[in-house]
């Protein structure tokens, strides 16, 4: 009776199955979910509404206009003399574009390279993962490469990258993506070792399931839960590393509008103009803190075993 | 008689309103008298931990006494402040549980945590403390004390944990001592061991034990009374001999009943049945190889070595042995689920032990395996209907008829079709099982491995998958081994048995002669250890 357990009725016991429709339907139930996938489609359509809502062209280079304060009104004069007045709501920059304009657009670069990122270190860490897990010979030459693509600190690899190639947002994804990958290896590679012990994998094994089919069936799903919470996080941290690269000057050029960007430009003068970096800083905050928040709701529903108990 | 120790009087747990029923246990008395040894039986879910937990005050917060009183020595432990609760404990009453590796703390030494349970209660100087550590763990029967004492939980066997566990019960000569399964977890020659101590030290030194266990061999064994429980309720409180001999509850009788007994039954073989699968010297090492050392100067184990099994069509073998015996190692080896280090394995004159996996894969059908966890064995993500058509179409059969193979086997396992579309967890431990059994029978194998497969039951639902493994060999004509601990159950299926020791095979043969005449001392040991092995528990119920 030791693997029955004892007194716990059944359906304590084991781990309730992870049905996508039921995991979703509790949570989007979860406060901590829903409020940051509100935030984040908020964002997100802020930066597909860019051209509506930024009022300037975020590259338009106005020397009367520089370093005006949030609020600041800017009066256009058409060719047949009639005037209309404009106001920029967060101010401008020391070249006099507009920084909400700007800020707006930086939206896409974010969210883009965060969610590229993501998708693509979580695929290519998913395989390997799978590989160095299920494949006895391969685990140690895998692992031992994953080690030594951690010990190099994720910036300063970067780095390296994008000076190696030509600066843009692709050098840039790949930059973030590679150091990346090893965790998301060793998060799915630790869930295979303990997974491909189960019994019920041994049966199927028994069954003559062959091997693609055992992963794809039986092991994958259970990968699965932790892979989407792990992907939050480094969408999270991938946006960033790329503002800090973009804020170092070794990220995407600075004709494109990233939130980095912004606040690089805005360094020189922040204490005397600290706009040019607050309102920048503080989307990238808001954005960083709603996929953190899917992320610990995701991860709190997703999880069986952080569901409370009796 | 003196005055009872425990006395339990009408006591009411509530389960959360979320709970599968109302309460945890209802109206339940109970009492233990002074060197008496009451035990408490009842099945998995019965709430015998619970009421083991209320008397020590241990309840989780969201189980609450309702109504009643439990009286440890005149005085009500449902009342008691959580201040007086741990004067209490370890001083009038103290608990043993299942596993005493988690039990213990492993990052003190045995001797420093039964010290803590001094140092708490009594004024004692460190000194006199050692001193009494010492007597305690040479009363318990440790060899060696000084070394076991100073040794850290990992160090030690299950049997020297749980008789440290039973030192730091019983250092403060408590009234009464809660056994909470305190045997479950071990071997049985250890079981036995650890089962004649609690019995000596309760002579010893009046304790009243109050002894949780689902085993009615343990209770044949060691019982003055018998308290039998049954969701919640006490259906039955009486003698251990008349409740054995004389059941009043059906439930108690179908219990009882369902006990399998140490008699081997007798079933007569066809003469001439052909050899389904053969071992041939048969071995398993594991060599633990480092980077800067060869296989030979590093640790190899031999979980398996000479192994020499037979297995005819329609026939069962059995393989009894204790827990780290290598028997699921040979299981595990037979079916190809680990690769064989040395030897054959014949299939019908094919030999498989060194077969690469695309030769395997044909003959995997073949072998079938059912394993002893049925809340792991089925992937908690797939239906029942995805289970069971799995390997069928594995080779080549159409989703259609292995549905319609899948409902006839639910059928043969009893169960009903509707199962089909329902996932794992909607079911019991039991119909777990039978369904694992069915999964294995869906594509027809010529010999069916059972590790273990009825070990995790209640022993009510394990007599009904004997019966349906049984009747199931019997009605495909399979050949069967079966893996198994215990040496009852082993005698009601098995056909012939081999004893395991330590990765060999000691003695082989037929099971009604090896159990009425065993030759090797090991046999020998493991049927003296088989608890309540004077009691043929079917009997009782038959003659009625």
């Amino acid at each position: 009776m030791t693997a029955a357990g004892d007194s716990l009725p059944v359906h304590q016991l084991a781990a309730p199955p992870l049905r996508v429709d039921g995991a979703l339907r509790r949570a989007v139930r979860s406060p901590t979910v829903l409020a940051g996938i509100a935030v984040l489609a908020l964002i997100a359509l802020v930066g597909l509404a860019a051209p509506v809502l930024a009022g300037f062209d975020p590259a338009a280079i106005n020397p009367v206009m520089r370093n005006k304060t949030p609020g600041a009104i800017e009066t256009l004069r058409a060719d047949d003399g009639r005037t209309t007045e404009v106001r920029h709501w967060m101010g401008t920059d020391s070249l006099g574009r507009d920084v909400a304009s700007r800020v707006v657009y930086g939206a896409r670069a974010s969210l883009l390279i965060g969610l590229s990122v993501a998708s693509i270190s979580v695929g290519l860490g998913l395989v390997i993962g799978l590989a160095a897990g299920y494949v006895r010979g391969l685990d140690g030459v895998i692992m031992r490469i994953m080690d030594g693509l951690m010990a190099i600190p994720a910036i300063l690899l970067a780095i390296a990258v994008v000076s190696l190639s030509s600066a843009g947002v692709l050098a840039v994804i790949v930059a973030i993506v590679i150091p990346e990958v090893p965790r998301v290896v060793r998060l799915v590679r630790s869930v295979v070792l303990s997974v491909r012990e189960e019994p019920y994998v041994e049966a199927a094994i028994s069954l003559g399931t062959p091997t693609l089919m055992l992963i794809v069936r039986h092991i994958l799903p259970n990968t699965l839960p932790p892979l989407i919470v792990q992907s939050t996080y480094i969408c999270a941290s991938a946006i960033l590393i790329e503002a800090i690269l973009s804020f170092l000057g070794v990220g995407i050029p600075s004709e494109v509008p990233t939130w980095g960007n912004i606040m690089a430009e805005g360094r020189t003068l922040f204490r005397v103009y600290p706009h040019t970096i607050l309102y920048p800083g503080i989307f990238l905050a808001l954005t960083v803190l709603a996929v953190n928040m899917l992320g610990d709701g995701l991860r709190d529903t997703l999880d069986p075993r952080l569901q409370k108990r009796l | 008689m003196s005055a009872p120790v425990l006395d339990i009087r009408g006591l009411t747990i509530a389960l959360p309103a979320t709970g599968e029923r109302e309460h945890a246990v209802r109206d339940v008395s109970i009492s233990v008298a002074a060197g008496e040894m009451v035990c408490l039986v009842g099945e998995s879910g019965s709430g015998k931990s619970v009421i083991a937990q209320a008397a020590m005050g241990l309840l989780p917060t969201a189980l609450r006494a309702t109504s009643g009183s439990i009286l440890v020595d005149g005085e009500d432990v449902l009342g008691a402040s959580e201040q007086r609760l741990r004067e209490l404990r370890c001083t009038r009453m103290s608990m043993v549980f299942q596993e005493p590796m988690t039990a213990l703390n492993p990052v003190l030494t045995c001797g420093e945590q039964i010290d803590e349970v001094l140092a708490f209660h009594t004024r004692m100087s460190a000194a006199e403390r050692r001193d009494r550590t010492l007597a305690i763990a040479r009363d318990v029967g440790l060899d060696e004390p000084r070394r076991m004492i100073a040794s850290y939980p990992h160090q030690l066997s299950g049997g020297q944990r749980q008789r440290i566990m039973i030192a730091m019960a019983l250092v403060l000569d408590p009234r009464l001592l809660i056994a909470d399964e305190p045997t479950t977890a071990l071997d049985v020659t250890t079981q036995a061991q650890i089962l004649a101590l609690i019995r000596e030290l309760r002579r010893e030194h009046g304790t009243g034990v109050l002894f949780i266990t689902h085993d009615f061999g343990v209770v044949a064994e060691i019982a003055d009374k018998v308290a039998v429980l049954r969701r919640g309720e006490v259906v039955e409180f009486g003698e251990t001999r008349a409740l054995l001999t004389d059941p009043q509850h059906e439930y108690t009788r179908m219990l009882i009943a369902s006990v399998p007994s140490l008699l081997p039954r007798h079933r007569v073989l066809a003469a001439s049945a052909p050899v389904v699968l053969a071992t041939r010297r048969l071995g398993k090492r594991y060599v633990r190889a480092g980077w800067w050392r060869s296989g030979k100067t590093a640790g190899v184990v031999h979980a398996a070595s000479d192994i020499e099994l037979e297995i005819c069509r329609g026939e069962t073998l059995g393989i009894v042995g204790e827990s780290g015996s290598g028997k699921s190692t040979v299981a595990r080896c037979i079916a190809r689920l680990v690769e064989p280090s040395a030897g054959a394995i014949t299939l019908d004159g094919v030999d498989i032990a060194k077969m690469g996996p695309r030769e395997l894969r044909p003959l995997r059908r073949r072998v079938q395996i059912v394993f002893q966890d049925p809340y792991r064995s089925l992937n908690p993500r797939r239906t029942i209907a995805e289970a069971l058509i799995e390997g069928p179409m594995n080779y080549g059969t159409t989703r259609e008829e292995a549905l319609a193979t899948a409902r006839n086997l639910l059928d043969l396992v009893k169960i009903d079709a509707a199962a089909l579309e329902r996932y794992p967890h909607q079911f019991s431990g039991g119909q777990r099982q039978r369904i694992c059994i069915a999964r294995a029978l869906a594509i027809e194998p010529d010999l069916l491995i059972a590790d273990e497969a009825v070990s995790a039951l209640d022993v009510s639902v394990q007599a009904q998958v004997l019966a349906l493994l049984d009747e199931i060999r019997g009605r495909l004509n399979l050949a069967m081994l079966f893996i198994t601990h215990d040496l009852r159950v082993a005698a009601q299926v098995c056909d012939r048995v081999a004893v395991m020791q330590r990765g060999r095979i000691v003695e082989t043969g037929p099971i009604a002669e090896v159990y009425a005449h065993p030759r090797h001392e090991y046999t020998r040991a493991l049927l003296a250890a088989a608890p309540g092995r004077d009691w043929d528990f079917g009997a009782a119920v038959r003659d009625r």
